[in-house]
């Protein structure tokens, strides 16, 4: 397949290329037609803006709350990739400098609930939610991450820590380091690269996800970027003007996260799903 | 005098042994704990928000609750049999989704192996076309919806009328048709990039003298492709064989906010079903058993699909 670059390869890019182009028709259409007005929509929604309109944005802007949803969005997103990345880490990293049939039973325990869809658990989770105090709040929202987050981290730390070798860790432990310290000083660093997958996989997930807080959310306050869109539709259906503006607003933070990391997200994606 | 000699090296070893044994289950006991510090956390999250709720779940699906009232009725298995001989729409909804699964593995695996195909060879905008088909992964289903339900609403009329191509001008979404297979290609158009990345990855790791050798040998791309390449990768196959029938099998944003289940819910998920059971209609107990059922498919679905492809693996 690789090899030099002959007149078949450039017939091929020009197909490649073209191929790509009508692949991000749909981002022309969104952008293109959230700067037009509404009857200039439906006159013809292919062609440029006979003027570009920004009072869409600004309008949507205020009704979305959007400096608020986008703040709550982040804060879910950051606060749930702490919690996860620091349990599981320390949890696998146990387990596998544990060898025995305890962790053995542990771990296909945690991985086998990978197969439970979410909708399975969400009815009884909205009622133990409500029990346990941790409905229609923040903090409640990043603990439910927590545990949903565990298991896809932890089966992605325990793959990682096997190939970690023991003999760094053993030097300190001689030298009179806590497990604690072991952990965070010399073990914690040697797991950055999948760290930084699973801080990809988790914040596209909880980034884009919308069923949770909807269960979970209901102040508009604390609304998220997918909850606060879905509600704006369902409140200006098919007022496409506002509600294109609203939708690059909500896609906009993620794609920028996209485009800087990206070298980072394609790699941690692959690796992430090919263990 | 040799007697208390005796006695006390009987003693001193009787102390000796018992101060091993402190400090050996001192030593055990601090294991545990440890063992608990850095596990513990980790258990009790997951054990609390999935493994609690599941079988809460489990329980609830016997019952009759209403997700209000303190009191839960036991009605053994009553809802089961309600919803295996009297719910039409619970199996319209279960019919759907295998079909669209079906249409929807096949064709973003299609589409993932092809774009993994071109952009495998010597091309110089490689790695901008690779970010190009990644892109709508990024995006949520649900935005992905709402962006695809303006793009066949209006857009393709927009450019039905221009190439006056019979493919644009049909009812996009209007019928059930159109709506299935509205859902299926933005479902593509969001996981082709994700199977191609899976697919780049696996073509890297073949050797290329295997390709020149068959290249050498006269062998056709089809005959390199159905000989050498496929069975060399086969474990990306059954990576996103099944990455894609979980997802698609589970569909709920992208739906939800694509056609909501219409036209006259022809195209509604099994997860928005459950989902309208337990919250709209506030049946929690049917909805547990509903939950309960999709999550034996999906169980059954992925151990045998994982087991077929590992075996083929071996085979090969």
């Amino acid at each position: 397949m690789r090899g030099k670059y002959t007149k078949k390869t450039f017939a091929l890019e020009i197909f490649a290329i073209l191929l790509a182009l009508v692949f991000l028709v749909p981002f022309y259409f969104v952008i293109v037609n959230s700067l037009k007005s509404f009857p200039e929509i439906l006159v013809d929604a292919a062609a440029l803006p006979s003027k570009l309109l920004f009072s869409n944005y600004r309008e949507v802007w205020d009704i979305l709350n959007f400096p608020r949803v986008f703040v709550n969005s982040i804060v879910i997103t950051v606060f749930s990739n702490i919690g996860i990345v620091i349990i599981s880490s320390m949890a696998a990293w146990k387990m596998v400098r544990s060898p025995g049939n305890f962790s053995k039973i542990l771990f296909v325990f945690f991985v086998s609930a990978m197969v439970i869809p979410f909708q399975t658990v969400m009815i009884p989770l909205v009622k133990l939610g409500g029990l346990l105090g941790i409905m229609n709040s923040i903090p409640g929202i990043i603990v439910m991450y927590f545990g949903f987050g565990v298991p896809l981290s932890l089966f992605l730390y325990h793959g990682f820590v096997k190939s970690v070798p023991i003999e760094i860790e053993e030097a300190a432990k001689i030298d009179g380091c806590s497990q604690f310290r072991v952990f965070w000083k010399i073990v914690f660093p040697l797991l950055k690269p999948i760290t930084v997958t699973v801080i990809i996989l988790n914040t596209l997930w909880i980034w884009n996800d919308y069923l949770l807080p909807l269960l979970v959310l209901q102040d508009a306050s604390l609304r998220t970027i997918p909850l606060a869109t879905s509600s704006f539709f369902a409140q200006y259906t098919k007022q496409w003007d506002m509600g294109l503006a609203a939708l690059v607003m909500g896609i906009t933070p993620i794609i920028i996260f996209f485009l800087f990391l990206q070298k980072h997200i394609i790699k941690g994606i692959a690796s992430g799903s090919i263990k | 005098m040799k007697t208390t000699f005796d006695k006390s090296t009987n003693s001193e070893t009787v102390i000796k042994t018992k101060m091993k044994s402190i400090t050996k289950t001192q030593k055990r006991m601090r294991k545990i704990l440890s063992y608990a510090a850095f596990v513990g956390p980790a258990l009790l999250f997951f054990i609390i928000i999935q493994i609690i709720p599941f079988f809460m779940g489990v329980y609830y699906s016997f019952t009759s609750w209403n997700g209000v009232s303190s009191a839960v009725e036991w009605v053994g298995f009553d809802n089961y049999k309600q919803i295996f001989t009297n719910d039409e729409r619970y199996y319209d909804s279960f019919i759907f989704t295998t079909k669209f699964m079906f249409a929807a593995v096949v064709i973003s695996n299609i589409i993932g192996f092809s774009f993994a195909l071109i952009l495998d060879a010597a091309l110089k905008t490689k790695n901008v076309l690779r970010t190009v088909f990644f892109l709508p992964n990024v995006i949520g289903g649900l935005l992905l919806g709402f962006i695809w339900q303006f793009i066949f609403v209006r857009g393709f009329a927009a450019v039905g009328e221009i190439t006056n191509i019979g493919f644009f001008q049909l009812p996009w979404l209007g019928d059930a048709t159109t709506a299935f297979w509205g859902i299926v290609i933005v479902f593509a158009w969001q996981i082709s990039g994700y199977m191609m990345v899976i697919y780049i990855a696996a073509l890297q790791g073949i050797d290329t003298s295997l390709i020149e050798a068959a290249k050498i040998d006269g062998a056709n791309l089809y005959q390199m492709l159905t000989k050498i390449i496929v069975p060399l990768i086969l474990p990306a196959f059954t990576i996103c064989f099944f990455l894609t029938i979980s997802m698609a099998f589970k569909i709920f944003d992208l739906n939800l906010s694509l056609t909501g289940g219409g036209p006259f819910n022809s195209t509604q998920s099994v997860a928005i079903n459950i989902y309208q059971e337990a919250f709209t209609l506030n049946n929690y107990g049917v909805g547990s058993t509903k939950a309960i059922i999709f999550f034996v498919i999906v169980a059954v679905f992925t151990t045998v699909q994982v087991m077929l492809t590992k075996k083929k693996e071996v085979e090969a």
